[in-house]
């Protein structure tokens, strides 16, 4: 059986360097059974009966967060054998809070206190032995950027594993609370895991409602525990569950004092303060990011002399996917007399299908890159700080807004950049509502009609924007009145790390994780669909036999979408083709141009922007229906890549349907009042059932934007009741 | 009744007690601001909300809304 040994610790504390280091390319990374928290897991180098499972960045075991309950539940039921808790040596009092809590589940410790030389730099002394003694566990320090120290305690931590502890557990609480405490013990003992027994009465005492729920004790038991916890709230006047952190607290800060010689007055400038005042500066923050979100932006998918990703992009998808690959398979599979429909659904159908996949993966590569740096770096916090103000005001928060952002350039790795978002229900909205912003690949659409029918008007795009930000903002007040966004409201109550140079490692590894599992994708899911389209696009019944379709009008599709079209009759594009076209739009927007020109009959190739067919546009479409088509095709569910992002950050069926539904119906609705409401303005349209469906629609709307919301009370009365018991 | 909200950029005040419940109030004891807790009010964010606070030695950002759960002395 191999050891296992847990990597505990806060966030920012250098924990992912230490795993990278430790492990080295032997990693695993997926997530934890049920949630979308990354699980990692690696073997230690040169150590090959040894595992090292990473546990998400936490601060406490408390029962609220995702994180900590992944990590507590893992602690508790598998039972690693051993604990590496990493401590940031520069912020230790906060780190200790952690380690008061590990030390109580019976599993041996090993203390690895990180950044030692930032430690020394500032003059500061750690007394190892003191910390030590005082919680009753081994302590090296270590340095996880300069690799000092780090196999060691690794080493110590193999040496310790599953031994039982020898020291005894450091009596953290007062009198009172620690016989509570011990009477709590004596009635649960026969009940728990010896080992746990501490951690289980700590929890009861703390009125842990998922400690409550699983150990069930029988009426009277529980009532008589109760009892002992009433007499200490009474006795300290204040609830359990802050009489147990006050007094961790307060024990941590006894033994800092005895064990860390500080060199620095405590509230004294660091340069990290200093870089501060200038980067969350009142007046300098909001132009300072908007200046480096400009860059970041200009660097991985701006104009071609300055983006590296944008040239190396265009690379992939002219010359490696348009000119050699495509020719080379095709000589290939004629080489060796494949069947005529195979070599067209392999060239048609996958190699361009994915291969118009695979062209972002440069650009996001660049651009996940930046990203890491910027999150490295301690900045991607600050931006959170500044912008939260605003996101908070339709139910977001501040870390929504890089999503967003991301969003403009491709919704792939917008998506996948809401990780960052740790608040669960924070980051569902954020990933159903990011693509709405008009991505790159959608601005081919509107192009299209802005030349086609609205004379070149830049007003077009501007307005596209503009109805992506606003359907961003209605979600946001409408869904967080729903019941599955309400709730606590998330605690914002965010650390603001200390900036510090980037580790290139973890930066590189990074960007490499999520542009390898874009890659994936397209291999997977994306892979599927184009074969499916491809089938759907290419085949057909022509003079009553199945074939292949030389004209597409006879396909399958054009079947499908015949008999579907009647769907968006009511959105005024109730053709077959525009339908078409909008099912090809979703594996990959741009798509939508060369369908449209491929179904009006325009034989020729035709430009992004769909310059040749402009004349051909305004016999099939109104300036009010192609407006309508623009927005639906802008707002539904986004192309096959975004979809199959949105299923990996969700991790769940439900949720990932619920996301692409609701994006369609939003769609649906918003077409559906323009073309209704806009067409009886301009008399386009007769008043009908059409028109009162939009006006419902829209009375609707309106109602779940300014009504009460029905599940905020709640919250208010309890800290009301609480505010005037206190004031009693 | 004096609580964080009221805070200034640059006071230096003490936690006197913490208001309301569940997972907000945890977190704030979490993170370290529990009775009798020095902090220091270093800035306010552009648009006026949130607040950066120094806490034990790091710095954390809190919401106003939350801010007013933390009563001073």
């Amino acid at each position: 059986m191999p050891i296992k040994i847990a990597l505990a610790g806060n966030p920012n504390c250098g924990k992912t360097t230490l795993f990278n280091h430790l492990t080295g390319a032997n990693q695993y990374v997926g997530n934890w059974p049920g949630v979308t928290v990354e699980k990692k897991e690696g073997r230690l180098k040169s150590h090959d009966d040894v595992i090292i499972q990473d546990l998400p960045g936490i601060y406490s075991l408390s029962p609220y967060t995702l994180e900590e309950v992944v990590a507590r539940n893992y602690l508790v039921t598998e039972k690693p054998d051993v604990i590496l808790n990493i401590i940031d040596g520069t912020n230790i009092e906060r780190n200790l809070y952690l380690t008061t809590q590990l030390i109580e589940l019976g599993i041996p410790v090993v203390m690895a206190v990180n950044m030692i030389d930032l430690v020394r730099k500032n003059g500061d002394r750690i007394d190892v032995k003191k910390l030590g003694a005082a919680l009753g566990c081994e302590v090296h320090t270590i340095s996880a950027l300069k690799g000092e120290g780090c196999i060691e305690a690794a080493e110590a931590a193999v040496k310790l594993a599953g031994k039982p502890r020898t020291a005894e557990l450091p009596h953290v609480f007062t009198g009172s609370v620690e016989h509570a405490i011990a009477h709590i013990e004596e009635s649960i003992s026969d009940k728990v895991d010896p080992g746990l027994l501490r951690w289980y009465a700590i929890k009861l005492f703390e009125r842990d409602e998922k400690v409550q729920q699983q150990l069930a004790l029988p009426a009277d038991l529980a009532r008589h525990i109760d009892q002992h916890i009433a007499d200490c709230e009474k006795e300290l006047d204040d609830d359990a569950e802050s009489i147990i952190t006050n007094q961790r607290y307060t024990y941590i800060a006894g033994v800092v004092a005895k064990s860390v010689a500080k060199k620095r007055a405590v509230h004294s400038l660091t340069t990290s303060d200093k870089i501060d005042r200038v980067v969350t500066n009142r007046i300098a923050a909001l132009p300072i990011f908007a200046l480096v979100m400009a860059a970041v932006y200009a660097i991985a998918m701006g104009g071609t002399p300055i983006s590296i990703g944008t040239m190396a992009t265009e690379w992939t998808n002219e010359v490696l996917f348009g000119e050699i690959v495509p020719p080379a398979v095709e000589g290939f599979l004629t080489s060796i007399g494949c069947a005529d429909w195979l070599v067209s659904l392999i060239n048609d159908g996958i190699v361009t299908g994915v291969g118009a996949v695979l062209g972002f993966v440069p650009q996001m590569l660049v651009l996940f890159f930046l990203l890491s740096i910027l999150e490295d770096v301690g900045y991607m916090a600050r931006i959170a700080f500044i912008m939260d103000r605003i996101f908070r005001k339709f139910g977001l928060s501040g870390k929504s807004f890089i999503p967003m952002l991301i969003g403009t350039g491709c919704g792939v790795p917008g998506v996948m950049a809401s990780r960052t978002i740790e608040n669960d229900r924070d980051r569902k909205m954020t990933i159903m509502t990011t693509c709405f912003i008009p991505c790159g690949a959608k601005m081919p659409i509107i192009g299209l009609f802005a030349g086609a029918i609205f004379g070149g008007s830049t007003l077009v795009a501007v307005s596209a924007y503009f109805i992506g930000v606003a359907a961003i903002i209605v979600s946001g007040i409408i869904l967080k009145k729903t019941k599955m966004f309400a709730g606590d409201p998330a605690p914002f109550v965010m650390e603001l790390p200390a900036y510090h140079i980037p580790a290139w490692g973890n930066v590189l590894r990074a960007t490499w994780e999520r542009g390898w599992s874009f890659i994936k994708r397209a291999g997977t899911v994306i892979l599927a669909s184009t074969v499916v389209l491809w089938f759907l696009q290419g085949f057909g019944f022509t003079d009553g036999a199945f074939g292949m379709v030389e004209d597409n009008n006879n396909s399958l599709l054009a079947a499908i979408g015949g008999a579907v079209s009647f769907v968006f009759a009511p959105l005024g594009f109730g053709t077959w083709q525009a339908t078409v076209a909008t099912v090809t739009g979703l594996i990959a927007k741009e798509n939508v141009v060369a369908t449209l020109a491929q179904l009006f009959g325009y034989a020729g190739e035709v430009s992004e922007n769909g310059e040749e067919i402009w004349g051909l546009i305004p016999t099939h479409f109104t300036a009010l229906t192609a407006y309508s088509f623009m927005i639906f095709n802008l707002l539904c569910a986004p192309c096959f890549a975004a979809m199959g992002a949105i299923k990996r950050e969700m991790n769940n069926g439900k949720w990932t349907a619920f996301a692409i539904g609701y994006m369609c119906v939003f769609a649906y609705a918003v077409s559906l009042m323009v073309y209704q409401i806009g067409g009886l303005i301009t008399g386009e349209v007769s008043f009908g059932i059409g028109t009162v469906a939009a006006l419902i629609v829209l009375a609707g709307m309106i109602w779940m934007l300014v009504r009460k919301n029905p599940y905020d009370g709640k919250e208010e009365q309890t800290l009301k009741a609480s505010r005037m018991e206190a004031a009693r | 009744m004096k609580t964080l909200k009221d805070a200034k950029v640059g006071d230096v005040v003490t936690v006197a007690r913490l208001h309301g419940e569940g997972p907000v109030k945890r977190r704030i004891m979490d993170m370290g601001i529990t009775k009798g807790t020095v902090l220091k009010v270093q800035k306010v964010a552009p648009l006026g909300d949130p607040m950066e606070l120094t806490v034990r030695g790091y710095e954390l950002s809190v919401r106003k809304a939350d801010a007013e759960m933390i009563e001073l002395v």
